[in-house]
Order: C-alpha cells, then structure tokens, then sequence
C-alpha cells in the first residue's frame, strides 16, 4: 500500500508536467486545427532558458533565496519561450492558415527539427546536469515525498487555476472561444483572431516554460533532444483525455504519469513508454475522441 | 528570422521607412530569441561544473544581420518580386522572367570555362593557391558545375517537362557509369574510378534512392488514401529485422527474405490498420506515431532477439542472385568470375542498381494500381469516404489494402536498408525519419511520383551536400563541423519549402483514365483526406 | 389510400421505422411503401426527418426499430436496417446522393463515374492481382466500365466535360454528375436527397427530364422541396411531419389533404407577422422573434473552451434537431380543429387558419385572435389553401 501510494505521489508529479505541456497541444489544436509539433521542444527551449538563468544567478550574486531563484527562472523562461512561440507562429504557422491542412504540419516539424538542432550548435550536444535545487525529503507513514514534488504539484494547480480563470472568466477567453468554434463569425463580430491565435501560443508556451522550469528542478538535467520524448507524452495525453479540451489535457497528463510510474514500479521500466502507447491506441479504440473529447458525429 | 508585420497598416510609409521599421522590430526580436542562446553558451569546465561562456560579438552579429536581412527583404525583395509578378513554374526553381535573367549565355560559358579550368588544374590548386584558397576553389568549381548543369536544364526545359519520367529513369540508369567513367577519366585509371565512386555512389545515388523508395510507399497511404501516417518507419523497421535476423539466423538469402520481410511488413500494416480504422485525422496520426514509438522501444529492449541497441551485425550480403558473391572469400567472388581487380565499389554499384529496380517496381505498381479500381478506390477514399461508402465501397478493406501495400514498400526498403549497412540498430528507425519521409511526399506534392523523387533529391541530396563542406573549417576554425547544421538546415528547409509552395513541387494530379485528352487536375480541387 | 399493391410490385416496403437520437425522436413508427417503376416522393416541412430516414434506407444510420425491406427484380429481398453500409448499394442495389452534394471534386468526371463501378471492376480485374499484370479480361472490362460511363454522361448532357475536375462544375452540373453517378452502381433503387435544390427552372427542368428517364429503368425515392417538380413527376407522394407519417397518396390527393396543407405548404414568417400584427397580437410576434434553441447553442459543453472542434460537430441531420413538443404539430393541430368543428358549420376563415396553426406554443391569445377574424370570414375549409407554418416557431 505504502508503495502505492509512493507511485501515486510520483505519477502525480509526472503528471503534473506532462498535463502542462499537453494543454499548449490541446490549446493551439482547438483554436487553429493543427498539431503544434515544434511544442515538446517549445517545451526544451523553456528548459534551458531556465538553465541559462539559474546559471548567470550564479554568477551574478553570491547566494540567491531558492524561491526567488526559482521564481525568476520561470519568469525569464516563461517570457523568452512565449517570444519563441510567438515567433514561430507568425513566420511558419500564419502564412499557412486556412491553406492545405498537412502544411502546417510539416512547417511544425520542421520548426521542431529545427529548434532542437538550434540548440544542439548554439549551447553543445551533451548532458547539461545542474546541481539539486531543493533536496528536502519528508518520509510521513514510509512514503517520501520531497519538496520538489509539493512545489510542481503546487505550482501546476495553481497555474491551472489561473489559467482556468483566464479562458472561462475574461473577455480574451471568451475570444478564444468565439475562435475555436468559428473563426470567421468570431472575426466578423470583431474579436481580432491574429491577435487571439497569438495569444493562445504565448500562453502554451509559457505553460511549457513552466514545465521546462519545473523538470530542470526535478531531474537536474537537461539536453537538447529532451523535446521529443516528454513533448510527444504530452501530445498522447493531449489526445487521451480528448484534443481541443482543457480538462481532458490535465486529465490526460495526469493518467500517462500514473501510468508510467505504476508499471514501472510493478512490471518493468523498460516498457513503460510502451504501456502508456498502447494505452493511448486501446483507449481511442474504444472512444475514438478520446475520454472527454467530443464524439465526432459524421454528417451525411 | 524573418518576421511579418502586416503591411495594411502602412499605406503611407515608403518602402525604405517601412523596411527601416520591420528591421528594427526584426532585430529586438532576434536579440530577444538569442540573447540567452547565441550570446551565452553553457560549456563544462574541468571539475564538470556548468560555466557560461559570453560570446556577445557573436551576437551582435546575428542580430545585425537578421535586421539587415529583413531590411533588404522588405525594402527590395518584397517590391522586386511583386513588380515581376512572381509566378509558379512547374519546371523550374525560379520565375520564369527571373530565370531568364539569372542563365544566360556569357554566363553559362563562364562557369564551363571556370569548372573546366579548376577541373584541369585539380591537382595542383593545394600547390597553387595553398590549402585555404584550394578549399575555395574546389567551393567554385562545384557551384560552376551545378551552375552549368541548371542552365543546360533551363534551356531544355519543355523538353525535360515534356519526358521527364523517361529522362528520369535513364539518367538514374547511367548514373553509376558516368561517376565511374568521370572518375576514372579523372584520375586516369580505371581502378581509381571505381575507387572514387563509392562515396557518389552509396552516399548519393543509394541515400536519395532509399528515401525515394519509402517516400512512394508512404506515398500510397497519405498521398492516394489520404490518411496520415506517422508511424512509417515502423514498417521499415520491420523490414529490416527481418531480413537481419532471418538472414543472421537461418542464412537464408536476400532474394527469398525480401518478398518475405515485405509479407511481414504488410502483414503489421494490417495489424496497426485493423483498430485504427475507425480513427480520424489527427487521432490516427497519433496512433500510428505512438505504434512507430512502440516497435523501436521493443526493439530496443527485447535483447534477447533484437540484441538491443547493441545492434544486429554481420547481415548477410546480397549476391548477385546467387550466380556471383560480393564476398572476397567465396569462390564464386565477383572479381574472380569476371576476371577484373576486387573492389568494394561493385557491391555498391550492385546495391545501387538493387535499389534503383525496387524503386522502380514501387513506381510501377503504384502506376498500375491508380489505373486499377482499388487505386481509384483509394483516391476516392481521400475525396469523400462517405460518397465512397454510397458507392458500394468497402471502405475498411479499402483502407487496409492502402496500409498494407505502403508497409510491404516499406518492408522492401527496410531489408534493402539491413543489406546495405551489413548491420541494424535500433537507432536507424527513430521518429525522424517518419517525418524526413513525411516531409518528402508531402514537399514533392502528395500523389505525384515526380515531385516526390525530386523532392527527395532536394532534401536528402542537399544535405548530404553540406558534409561535403569542409572548407568552412578553414573558415570557422577547426572546431566547426559543417554536419552539425545538416539538421538545422533541413528544418528550416522544411518550412520555406513549405511556406513557398505549400502544396508541394507537383500540385496537379494526373488523371488515370480519360475520354478525349488527358487534362492535369489543378491541386485546389483534391482534397487532402480526413483520415 | 393506395390500392393494395403485390408484393412483387413493391421495391421498398418501410414498417414501423423509428430512429431516436438520444432523446430525440428524429422518426417515429414511419411506414410506408413505394412502388418498382414509379418515382415516390418524400415531403415535408424543414426537420420532419426526411434525410434520417434516406440514411436508414442507406445504411448510414441504423435504425432503431422498424424494417426495411427491398426487393430486388430477381426476387431477392434485403432487409437494409441489417447490412452494413457499404453492402447497401453493393447488393441491394440501392444508390443515393446527398443533400449537400459529395462529388470526388479532385477527380474527372469520367474517374467519378468509374469509381461507382468499383465493385464490378474489382471482380473484372481479380481483385487487383489480374489486373496488375494487365489480364486482357480486365481490359475489356475496363473498357465497358467506360462505355457505360459514357453512356450515363451523355444522358447528364456532360459528356463534354468528361475530363474536367468534378469541382469545376457549375452547380446544377454537379447534381446531374451525382446523379450520374448513382446510376453506374446499376441501382433498382435510386435515393435522390433534393436534387432540384438550388437549380434554375431550365436546370430543373432538365432535371425532370433526366428523372424520367430513368425512372423507366429504376424506381425512384426522393426528397423534394420544390413543389412543382414533385407535383409534375412523382406517382406517389408521402408527408412527413416530425418524423411521422401525415399523408400517402397520389401527388392530386396530397395536394388537397388538409393536414398536408397546414403542415407542409407554409406561407413566409413574415405573412404570419403581417396577419398577427393586423389582428394586433404583438405577443405572439415576440415569440415568434425570439428563443433561440437552448439545447443547442454554446455554454453546455464539456470542454473549458467550450464548442466543437471542427465543422463535423454539427448538426448531424437535420432531424436531430427535432423535438416532438405538445402543439407543435400542424397536422395535429388541424385534427383536433376539425375535431373540434366538425358540429358546427361555422367556417374557419383562411387567415385565421394561419394565424392559428403558426403558433408554436398554445397561447390565448393567439387562439382569441383567430376567433375574432374567424367571424370575418366567409370561405369554407377547402380555401384555407395556404395556412401558416411558422418555420420558426415549429423549429422550437
């Protein structure tokens, strides 16, 4: 029992991240219809912005407070990954909308081949490990829970309750609606949709950046290919728990985390990325949008 | 970085202020995206500890060039190409009145005479001009090449358009004759030719044909029957293993294993195809990505069979359909047979020509199955299921024939893949390479044989190109390594490609039957299919 | 009303089909039958399930009772609720096409024509392996494949088009190659969803004629707005209202059937405005105007971002949408009026009528209304020609 719950507590940080990146997938998926592929490493570029910044905190001052350390570097990468996205949306994504629906796909994965190679030459192909940040463990009942754990599950609902308040609350929210259900209506009555589209990539991304801020913390350790395989996790639970729907990512994320850790805790690590895919394929044969995606209902 | 501003909003502005403007938001954009990775880079000392290393010149210089880029973009580019009224044309790279310009006779005989001359002092340029500018020199004489070549095809361009699959076919067939020959003539023997060939012929001619290969299997999938597919390398894959673990195990031989690791391949084809069915778009796009991520984890971590990422070695080559071997050993060694001087550059040749007959026979069949119902099925299928399934139309089988017949071409390319490289790992299928074929058939123009072959010459070639550049080193310093920028470039590759022709090189699609004349379909009528 | 026919006359015989979407009754206990050699039309008002029922015949929907039977000339009958969808048109010989039409646009039309006649060519060419070697079996059939489809272009008068995109045709050219089309599956039964809708009257004209003629070789069902094309072709028209049945007959007898006539051949909205707003019921009028469809509109999704993701969330048919409301029938409403009169002689006045049927939800007001014109009045039941049918309220 107590190893359950140990997994639990670990699936739930896994899931914590995995669910803040999958909601940029889900976002930028509901709003213009596209995969965001360059996403994971949107995700990558956010990490090591945050490793850039601890490491000039650094060297600027003798000893910084971990939370303002921490804070700043979520900030600094929050900022710089949102220009990134921003970017990339206006040169690869804009001049495609409404054209043929693969190209924009491949703009995506070119984006993403293109970012992680960007870092490959500018910061070196290896291992950047950091020293640990926080190193408190707390053992209640035999099950350890350390601080870093509590921060990134802190830190994700708290965003998710931010940014819950944004999309359902305030007028941009209501344009972002207004856009993922018709575009051109939602242009015509006013809302400006370049502004909006924009506006939904600055937000998955620094959600991402969060994210990259948060693994740097958790495993100490970032390279330049760490895009892929956590970005295309995220993707996975963006579609188990229903593309285009905010809930559904969470849920999602949350779900390939538990998944992950309790197999490889009771069966073997070597599958576990193995289990969480064939978990996805199962669960879309069954509910082919996903667990809260709507039902596709075909018109004839 | 090139960034676009709208431009309604400056009706007033000149295009010089305008472009002034666009330049100063273009650089505090690029200072922005590269302050923290250009101007710092984080680099390990000697007790392993992370240092920053400042490199701001090398920002500075990036930024400054962006703003100017942008500025001459907007201020000349941008006006320039809207006064020739840029239009597409199917045959060439540039505009019409642009090519024009740009090859033209004085021209053309300039970079003969240039290529010629630096082809005739090639031994000596080191002597000459000393290493740095021999570098340079051997730069020009494949830019005058290159040149030379675009102008005779330029010229010839109706003519190229007009019987582009025949000319296609024979200069692939005479390829490794004329890099032998050139070769030879070049270094004045026929050992030396052979020699000389290898990199040409296994680097370029087998690299490109291999992509070319699966790009038209995955063709048949997204192309014709419009689902996407993510996951083609698993096929691939399978392909490859099972001719490497076959062929290791049993010693059975190529030409039996290659219909068989096809079998297989098609036989996953249906397998992944059967429960996805019923997905659409983007869920199956996913999905089939997720079982391409699937087979090279249980590749990797089933070490019992698949030796890991240790990798499978010690494939078998193929032999000349058993009549000849390319193994020195053996009796029946090629060189022995014919009576001439052993070389590797044979296998290679073999394997070239190997390669070229099953990217013919793919293209053959692809070819007769369009004209066939089931082709026409799968087109239909990328149009409208739902008209498909008021005709009568199996749609599920329909679908799982497009699935198995794109996996058997993968699985062909696969075993070929195994042969050539003498062993397989699990790192040569990573998702990548779904996406570098996913990119050719999509930048060559979804359906069309044509394009996706010279797509993949363009990207496949062009960056196998860039490993050719080692005279940057003498420029950069040594520490530059030009194959590092061979991805970023093909990246950034991708997305002008795609932004300049987001339907791809070959937009149009050829009707596969006709009742007075054969009229090519303009692209904005196909759709692109949901699944 | 129609004379009891034999079996063998009958080609499709419809018995008490009902199709729910959740809650929603799309049809109810639909019964009817149609005729081998004649055309049937299939009427009513926007909603009343017209579609739902064509995607039942055609195996897009399965029903969710009832039975539908088809008998083939040979004397083979299908019962369509229980083959899957592609094995409708496969083996039952029943083709269609679609109320929005659903051409292979990147295709010529010679290729759309072809593609209809896969199956026989998949036969022809060995399911693909004698083909592929290029079997001169398959290439006599592919030869006849085009003959025929030649054939069936000519009668569309499109035969000089034949190696355009389908998605360069003018519109009314479309439904003609849809038509087309259906016809080269070789059907017994051919399923057409408004196909004079949106054409010119020479179109439709040309239309009819088309119908004609191949109403010699294969019966017809058809979904009709445009009244004058149902009323010149068809042999036998049926009335749907909110998924039941109100009326069977011949094109002359539906035509005079009241309960057709206050369901179905509506007059516009904004007659029924200028009618309540001489009666001066400005009541009603507002509610005519307003209420949009709660069920429907944004705010009840599941998603944060609420709305559907793509253009395929709609509607799915225009029967979904329907919701049997108490009153909200015309044809009901016109039983129980005559119900209600029939002791009395005192007439019921045309504007009256429309004033009274239009309404949506029973309101005093309304029904005071018609009693004080009533009065006015002084034609029978048989002028109230063109009674009300407020699309908008009858959509509540």
């Amino acid at each position: 029992m107590q190893y359950f719950v140990q997994q639990l507590i670990n699936g739930l940080t896994l899931g914590s991240i995995y669910g803040l990146i999958a909601i940029g997938y889900t976002m930028v998926y509901g709003i213009i219809g596209m995969i965001n592929f360059a996403h994971g490493d949107i995700f990558m570029v956010g990490a090591f912005t945050a490793l850039i910044v601890f490491l000039i905190l650094g060297a600027l001052f003798y000893s910084v407070p971990v939370v303002v350390a921490l804070l700043i570097m979520m900030i600094v990468g929050m900022l710089l990954t949102s220009l990134y996205n921003w970017t990339i949306e206006k040169v690869a994504y804009r001049p495609l909308r409404g054209s043929f629906r693969l190209a924009p796909l491949i703009t995506a994965i070119g984006m993403s081949i293109a970012l992680s190679n960007f870092v490959q030459v500018t910061q070196g192909p290896r291992n950047k490990p950091i020293p640990p940040l926080v190193s408190q463990v707390y053992t209640i009942d035999g099950i350890s829970v350390s601080l870093k754990q509590i921060i990134i599950v802190l830190v994700t609902a708290v965003l998710l309750a931010i940014f819950w308040y944004l999309v359902n609350r305030t007028a941009l929210g209501r344009a972002q609606r207004a856009c993922e259900q018709d575009r051109k209506m939602a242009a015509l009555l006013g809302v400006d949709v370049d502004r909006t589209i924009s506006i939904t990539f600055i937000m998955g991304a620094a959600l991402a950046a969060v994210a990259g801020t948060l693994f740097l913390m958790y495993y100490g350790v970032v390279v330049f290919s760490d895009g892929f395989v956590p970005g295309v996790k995220a993707f996975t639970a963006a579609v188990l728990g229903g593309i285009g729907s905010l809930p559904g990512a969470v849920l999602g994320g949350l779900l390939i985390g538990f998944i992950e850790s309790m197999w490889s805790a009771y069966f073997s690590i070597d599958y576990k990325d193995v289990a969480a895919f064939s978990i996805l394929a199962i669960v879309l044969i069954f509910l082919p949008s996903g667990i809260l995606g709507r039902p596709e209902v075909e018109k004839v | 970085m090139a960034v676009t501003v709208s431009p309604e909003r400056d009706v007033v502005a000149t295009p010089v202020q305008r472009a002034f403007r666009e330049a100063l938001y273009a650089g505090a954009i690029a200072l922005g995206l590269f302050v923290l990775f250009i101007g710092l880079r984080t680099d390990q000392n000697i007790s392993n500890e992370l240092i920053l290393v400042r490199r701001w010149g090398l920002l500075a210089l990036v930024v400054v060039l962006t703003a100017v880029g942008r500025f001459l973009y907007v201020a000349y580019a941008q006006p320039f190409a809207a006064s020739l009224k840029v239009a597409d044309v199917a045959t060439g790279l540039l505009p019409e009145s642009m090519a024009t310009r740009f090859f033209r006779l004085p021209y053309f005989i300039a970079a003969i005479v240039i290529a010629f001359a630096l082809l005739v002092l090639a031994g000596s340029l080191d002597g000459l001009l000393g290493p740095d500018l021999a570098g340079y020199a051997r730069f020009l004489r494949a830019l005058a090449i290159i040149y030379a070549v675009a102008s005779v095809m330029f010229y010839f361009r109706s003519f190229i358009h007009a019987h582009f699959s025949a000319l296609g076919v024979s200069a692939l067939a005479l390829y490794p004759v004329i890099v032998v020959l050139t070769l030879a003539l070049y270094t004045g023997s026929v050992a030396g030719g052979f020699q000389g060939s290898l990199k040409w012929v296994d680097n370029f001619g087998i690299q490109i044909l291999i992509y070319v290969m699966l790009a038209w299997g995955l063709n048949i999938v997204i192309g014709l029957a419009g689902l996407l597919d993510l996951g083609y390398v698993a096929f691939y894959a399978v392909g490859a293993y099972a001719y490497a673990l076959l062929g290791t195990h049993f010693g059975l031989s190529f030409w039996i294993l290659l219909p068989a690791a096809g079998c297989m391949a098609a036989f996953w084809g249906v397998m992944l195809g059967f429960p996805v069915l019923r997905l659409r778009g983007d869920y199956l796009a996913i999905v089939t990505l997720a079982f391409g991520e699937i087979i090279r984890l249980v590749l990797i971590n089933w070490r019992e069979v698949t030796n890991g990422s240790a990798r499978i070695s010690g494939i078998p080559k193929v032999s000349f359909f058993g009549l000849m071997s390319f193994n020195v050993s053996d009796p029946n060694y090629i060189a022995k047979v014919l009576n001439i001087a052993t070389s590797s550059a044979y296998y290679k040749i073999f394997l070239y020509y190997l390669i070229l007959g099953l990217c013919l026979l793919t293209a053959f069949v692809t070819i007769r199955l369009r004209r066939l119902p089931v082709g026409r099925a799968w087109e239909a299928l990328r149009e409208d299921e739902i008209a498909c399934r008021s005709l009568g139309i199996n749609t599920t089988t329909t679908k799982l024939t497009a699935f198995a017949t794109g996996a058997m071409f993968g699985g062909f390319a696969g075993s070929f893949f195994a042969a050539r490289q003498g062993f397989v790992s699990p790192e040569s299928f990573v998702f990548l390479e779904s996406a570098i074929v996913l990119a050719i058939v999509v930048l060559g123009g979804m359906g069309s044989l044509a394009g996706i072959a010279v797509a993949a010459l363009v990207m496949i070639g062009g960056t196998e190109a860039l490993r050719e550049l080692d005279f940057l080193k003498r420029v950069f310093g040594p520490d530059f390594t030009p194959e590092l920028y061979r991805m970023l470039l093909f990246g950034m590759a991708m997305v002008i490609v795609m932004l300049w022709k987001p339907r791809g090189f070959v937009g149009s699609r050829e009707p596969t039957a006709f009742l007075k004349e054969r009229k090519t379909v303009s692209g904005s009528f196909t759709k692109e299919g949901h699944g | 009303m129609n004379a009891q026919a034999s079996a063998d006359d009958l080609i499709l015989q419809v018995e008490h089909l009902s199709m729910k979407f959740g809650g929603l009754v799309a049809i109810g206990d639909l019964s009817f039958q149609a005729r081998r050699g004649e055309i049937t039309a299939l009427i009513g008002p926007n909603g009343a399930g017209k579609t739902t029922v064509f995607n039942c015949i055609t195996g897009f929907y399965k029903p969710t009772e009832g039975m539908i039977t088809l008998n083939k000339r040979d004397g083979s009958t299908y019962l369509l609720e229980r083959l899957p969808n592609h094995e409708i048109p496969a083996r039952a010989n029943v083709a269609r096409t679609f109320q929005n039409i659903r051409l292979f646009s990147g295709m010529t039309l010679l290729e759309n024509l072809l593609v209809a006649q896969h199956n026989k060519l998949m036969k022809a060419s060995g399911y693909t392996f004698l083909g592929l070697f290029g079997f001169p079996s398959y290439r006599q059939a592919s030869a006849e494949s085009i003959d025929l489809a030649r054939h069936w272009l000519e009668k569309a008068d499109l035969v000089d088009r034949a190696d355009d995109p389908a998605g360069d045709l003018p519109y009314g050219a479309q439904r003609r190659l849809e038509i087309a089309r259906a016809m080269c599956t070789g059907p017994e039964l051919l399923c057409l969803d408004e196909p004079a809708a949106g054409l010119n009257p020479r179109e439709s004209a040309a239309l009819n004629e088309l119908l004609m003629d191949i109403k010699n070789s294969t019966s017809i069902l058809l979904i009709e707005h445009d009244m004058s094309v149902v009323m010149q072709i068809s042999d036998h028209v049926v009335v749907l209202e909110y998924g039941r049945k109100i009326s069977d007959g011949n094109p002359q007898s539906v035509r005079t059937d009241p309960r057709v006539i206050a369901a179905y051949l509506g007059v516009d909205d904004e007659e029924v405005e200028t009618v309540l707003t001489e009666v001066g019921d400005e009541d009603v009028i507002e509610q005519l105007d307003t209420g949009p469809d709660a069920a429907h509109g944004p705010g009840n999704s599941a998603s944060m971002m609420a709305g559907p993701v793509s253009d395929t969330v709609e509607h799915a048919d225009e029967g979904e949408r329907v919701t049997v409301s108490k009153g909200a029938s015309k044809a009901a409403q016109v039983d129980a009026r005559s119900a209600s009169v029939a002791g009395k002689p005192a007439p019921v006045a045309k504007k009256a009528a429309k004033v009274s049927t239009a309404k949506a939800a029973p309101k005093k007001t309304a029904a005071k209304a018609a009693a004080a014109k009533a009065d006015s009045a002084s034609k029978g039941k048989q002028a109230a020609a063109k009674p009300a049918a407020g699309k908008r309220g009858g959509r509540k």
